[in-house]
């Protein structure tokens, strides 16, 4: 039943270092090191100005998980929705600079890091609906009542965020959304009839709702070469890259298509290329490894707690630092369209790395609440 | 996969009791499926990225190496062409160049209005090289200016981060020291075109800066002018700038190409013909080389070499004294009287003594028809030399009618008429000897009497090209069949081969030093170098019939060719050459020239001294009146010029197709009896005044000749069919 690390079991560690979950931060650890390590080669073979701000953000924002893991659990319940409220606020306030200034806006700059409330919408909207759904009398789970205020929840930031425009942000608060419904158990037909709709409404809305620019994107996934100076530059630059490694890559600092400038953004949406490119297979299926350690852990956590809010929460989490390492991983190496998703952990960024920590730190915060109140057995 | 849909099934049941561990149950299943597929997504990731970096590693491998190392060409120098002494007739100078590749400008107008401006360009310049980004492929690339200075190649590259596709470099451009002079002979280099690219797919034929031969000797002779191109690996970043060097490889110059010819002659040549249109070819009767090919006017083809400008298309375009057209190859005229020479070999053969004269009382009755000597008094009694120095029409009309046309015909072939020469040439017209099978074959008509008069004259039918008479000179003053050659490296050819006896050729000779020394019609020829002395046949060849003009004055296109065939010195012939001035009124405009270019080869100071004083008058040099000629064309006209044709070959296959035309002219009286002039021999200079007004110029008339204007009419009107054969 405890599956909780070796170190337990021995006496010589001190328990408070014991009792963390080291079964999930060695490979966390390891992963920003790596990380470190590869924009440490696309900034130029230096720690600036990459590398060193890359660390420093990934120990302010791990301090910030450790604050998270301490919440009771009556204190989330109780900032939920205030806390969906202020960032659809900001939402709304990065809409309405962005339209006086004339342009459109992603981010609000805070001085020491340019915020993107987008990226935390992520992982508030995965909070917000499993904190419905817990709430939500049981009887009421295959009700419309179960459907209506939740699509709400999700559509809002949605469509705000589709206004800046943002596809694959926007996709991903929906497909978070998503994910926390199926696992809240609404009736699958919902999901099938909602996925056979999409497939009548994509068409359409590829067509009509698409910036031109977006829809060069997806067109170009189908067939890069045809415009291999345009939109299919990236990815055809960066299969290049990958595809050159080989097994063991070309060696630290070596990579000739990030350093020379081949690879657009060496640094944050294609830092997986960087990465292939001078380590290789190998330097792959290190990082495929790292985080399906991470996501195997995620997924025990969510199982293990026997709280409905805490589960759903848990594998909202799990599902939305998938999605992030999916949709990348399957955007460099030519499978989606570039949709500007970073890599978890990897990638030079301050609000990605701010949500996947808020993802780790709910993670390790239900972690908590586990031991501190395990289940007393099997269900169903 | 399977509990889910079965759950699926078991949900529409209505009002389904729903219980904490049912929905329990429900995560958990719902969550190791989601795993499961994310475990999927996992593997799929790890198999594409094996697939992308093991099975097709080479292949990525290869295109992050052509992404890295850039490779450019570096353009071979071109082989210089030498003339008969290793001076240079075409040489490579070193420069700063700027090309521009169409597609990699992102705002086409605008960057070259931008380097217009850098460069201080003329806005015709700049018209035309808009024109041609618009019409080019994009990968050619298109030269914008070359022969800049240090500055204005400094001014462009340092602002080449916002030009995209605009490529300034060092390199060489061709250089032809005499310019206009050698215009037709060398030709000219261009960047390739579309269809030569398609041809050879060289990437060397689009390196920007790399030129090919166009025309004449330069396109001939371009395998091995070309030489090795160079290579330079670089190692380069995405935006083109260059990291490192990473191998130099040197260009290999092109072979040079060595000529017969003698630049210095050439030039004078071409420049003594001042203000006609002709030509002049010089060979050595020692060897067959070709010393001299001038034909004049002609193009610069220095300014050639970056593309035709629009104005100067137009300039040259609109001269009818052809510019464009190599008179040398592709110029054909009746030889008129010039053919003299070589009939008298003709009637030596069939047995015809020397001595014997004929009575000529200025006409011949042939038939029912009178047959007029061009002196309508008549020469009275007349021998064979008589008969050549004098130019006695009389005594050759009536030995033609004893041995026939057939005889004539086969010594006009022997002598190079209507001959192709193995020269290293795009292209040569080869004119036409008719005879009678000839006739029926092109024109289904019987030969008559008056076509075999025609053809002992020179007229009619019969067209040879300036190159074939100098052949002629050649054959006739050294009695062998000489081969013209072009290049020291062809071995010379025909000198084993005895085309006359030698009495007859020093009957020949002697007759042709006396149409210069005695009392001939070229008197004024005689050469002003002591003890030299020259030997000729003077020419004149009408292009209508008298009633349309009198040769001399009036429309240029209707006056008579002027023909002069030489050798010097007449007892031991060491040059022989022809002289064809088109339009130049007369024999009269051409001999004084071959007289100057001869005094030149012997005497060169007092050569150039007849020319100088003579360039004086004109204005200039032939270079300086042409841009001269070009700089008022271009104030005149300015902007609205014809466009020329989008590829140089197009201009040439005009010009040729004209020339064509233009050699069916003369033959339009060829269906008739073609009288005489009163005045074969004008003897006066070439006019001095422009083109224009030379008409009014009239040449001074030799005392025994021309008093009788008004000679027999033409019998009909003019045949206005067309005739030869002008294959190339």
């Amino acid at each position: 039943m405890r599956l909780g690390s070796a170190a337990t079991t021995s006496g010589i560690i001190p328990e408070p270092i014991a009792r963390q979950p080291w079964e999930m931060l060695i490979p966390l650890f390891a992963l920003v090191g790596f990380g470190a390590a590869v924009l440490y080669s696309a900034g130029g073979g230096a720690m600036q100005p990459y590398a060193a701000s890359h660390l420093v953000r990934f120990a302010v924002f791990m301090t910030m998980a450790i604050v998270i893991t301490a919440f009771p659990r009556d204190l989330v319940r109780m900032l939920i929705y205030p806390a969906y409220i202020i960032v659809l606020l900001l939402l709304m306030a990065v809409e309405a600079i962005g339209q006086v200034g004339g342009g459109s806006q992603r981010w609000l700059d805070l001085g020491f890091m340019v915020l993107q409330p987008s990226e935390l919408m992520k992982p508030t909207v995965v909070v917000t609906l499993a904190m419905f759904y817990s709430s939500l009398p049981l009887g009421m789970t295959n009700t419309w009542r179960a459907l209506l205020i939740p699509g709400g929840l999700v559509g809002l930031p949605m469509a705000l965020v589709l206004l800046q425009p943002d596809l694959g942000t926007a996709l991903a608060i929906g497909f978070g959304g998503a994910m926390v419904m199926l696992l809240a158990g609404l009736p699958l037909r919902w999901f099938v009839g909602g996925a056979a709709a999409g497939l009548v409404i994509a068409p359409l809305a590829f067509f009509y709702g698409l910036q031109e620019y977006q829809q060069r994107r997806v067109m170009t996934m189908f067939d890069p070469e045809a415009d291999p100076l345009g939109a299919g530059y990236h990815i055809t630059q960066s299969k290049i890259a990958i595809g050159s490694g080989g097994i063991f890559g070309k060696g630290f600092n070596e990579g000739s298509q990030s350093h020379l400038n081949y690879l657009p953004e060496p640094h944050t949406d294609f830092v997986f290329s960087t990465m292939a490119e001078e380590w290789g297979v190998m330097g792959g299926l290190f990082v495929l490894g790292a985080f399906a350690v991470i996501l195997r852990w995620g997924w025990k956590v969510a199982q293990e707690s026997n709280d409905r809010f805490a589960s759903l929460l848990a594998a909202g989490m799990v599902v939305t630092i998938f999605f992030y390492v999916a949709v990348n991983l399957l955007m460099v190496m030519g499978m989606a369209p570039v949709v500007g998703i970073p890599l978890p952990w990897m990638s030079h960024g301050g609000s990605s790395m701010l949500t996947n920590m808020i993802c780790i730190g709910v993670l390790m915060m239900v972690n908590r609440w586990n031991k501190n109140a395990p289940r007393r057995g099997l269900t169903g | 996969m399977k509990s889910l849909f079965s759950r699926g099934k078991r949900n529409p049941r209505p009002a389904p009791v729903i219980n904490a561990s049912i929905l329990r149950s429900t995560f958990e299943r719902r969550a190791v499926l989601i795993g499961t597929v994310q475990g999927g997504i996992g593997v799929l990731l790890a198999a594409r990225m094996g697939y992308l970096a093991i099975a097709e590693n080479e292949k990525y491998r290869l295109e992050s190496e052509s992404n890295r190392v850039n490779l450019t060409l570096i353009p071979p120098r071109r082989g210089w062409i030498l003339d008969r002494n290793g001076a240079p007739l075409a040489s490579n100078r070193a420069d700063f160049r700027v090309d521009i590749i169409p597609e990699r400008l992102t705002n086409s107008d605008a960057t070259i209005d931008r380097i217009g401006a850098l460069l201080s360009l003329e806005p015709s310049r700049i018209a035309d090289i808009k024109d041609k980004v618009a019409e080019s492929r994009g990968f050619q690339p298109i030269e914008v200016a070359s022969g800049l200075n240090y500055d204005q190649f400094a001014a462009l590259s340092v602002r080449l981060p916002d030009l995209p596709g605009v490529v300034p470099q060092r390199g060489f451009s061709r250089f032809y020291p005499t310019g206009a002079s050698v215009g037709h002979l060398i030709g000219y280099v261009g960047p390739a075109s579309a269809e030569e690219f398609e041809e050879d797919p060289n990437p060397l034929l689009i390196t920007p800066g790399y030129k090919i031969g166009k025309d004449a000797l330069e396109k001939q002779f371009e395998k091995e002018l070309r030489g090795i191109p160079g290579a330079r690996r670089v190692e380069v970043t995405a935006r083109g700038r260059i990291v490192r060097d990473l191998e130099t490889r040197e260009d290999i110059q092109g072979d040079p190409v060595r000529l017969t010819i003698d630049g210095p002659l050439q030039d004078y040549a071409a420049r003594r013909i001042g203000l006609e249109s002709g030509s002049v070819v010089v060979m050595d009767c020692r060897t067959g080389d070709l010393m001299c090919m001038a034909s004049m006017p002609s193009f610069d083809p220095n300014s050639f070499s970056d593309g035709i400008g629009s104005v100067e298309y137009g300039m040259l375009r609109d001269d009818e004294r052809v510019p464009l057209r190599n008179k040398v190859l592709k110029g054909l005229y009746p030889p008129g009287s010039t053919v003299k020479p070589m009939v008298s070999m003709a009637l030596m053969q069939q047995g015809v003594d020397p001595n014997e004269t004929v009575y000529c009382g200025g006409g011949l009755r042939v038939g029912n028809r009178v047959f007029g000597c061009w002196n309508r008094r008549g020469h009275g009694a007349v021998d064979m030399a008589k008969g050549i120095y004098q130019s006695c029409d009389v005594y050759f009309y009536a030995m033609a009618q004893r041995v026939g046309m057939d005889p004539i015909a086969a010594m006009a072939r022997r002598c190079g008429m209507g001959q192709e020469f193995p020269l290293p040439v795009t292209s040569q017209f080869y004119g036409t000897v008719p005879d009678p099978a000839w006739k029926m074959n092109k024109w289904g008509r019987e030969w008559q009497a008056f076509d075999t008069v025609n053809a002992t004259i020179g007229q009619g039918y019969m067209l040879s090209s300036p190159l074939q008479l100098a052949v002629m000179a050649s054959r006739l003053a050294t009695g062998r069949h000489v081969m013209p050659r072009l290049t020291l490296s062809t071995k010379p050819q025909g000198f084993d081969n005895i085309d006359f006896p030698a009495e007859q050729v020093d009957y020949v000779r002697k007759a042709m030093s006396d149409v210069v020394n005695g009392p001939g019609t070229a008197g004024r020829a005689r050469l002003p170098v002591d003890g030299t002395l020259m030997a000729g046949k003077t020419g004149t060849a009408q292009v209508v019939s008298l009633s349309i003009s009198n040769g001399r004055t009036g429309p240029w296109k209707y006056r008579d060719h002027g023909l002069f065939i030489f050798f010097a010195p007449y007892d031991n012939p060491r040059y022989a050459g022809a002289v064809v001035i088109e339009h130049g009124g007369g024999s009269g405009a051409a001999y004084p020239i071959a007289r100057d270019v001869m005094t030149f080869m012997f005497d060169p100071a007092k050569g150039m001294e007849a020319l100088a004083s003579l360039e004086k008058q004109w204005g200039g040099t032939a270079q300086q009146r042409l841009d001269a000629r070009y700089a008022a064309y271009a104030a005149e006209r300015g902007a609205e010029v014809r466009r020329p044709p989008r590829r140089d070959e197009e201009i040439f296959d005009r010009v040729e197709a004209e020339a064509r035309l233009a050699a069916e002219q003369s033959q339009a009286i060829a269906g008739e009896v073609v009288t005489p002039r009163p005045i074969a021999n004008p003897s006066g200079t070439p006019p001095v005044s422009p083109p224009g007004e030379a008409a009014a110029a009239a040449p001074a008339t030799p005392g025994d000749a021309g008093v009788d204007a008004s000679g027999p009419a033409p019998a009909s009107t003019p045949d206005s069919s067309v005739a030869g054969d002008l294959a190339q």
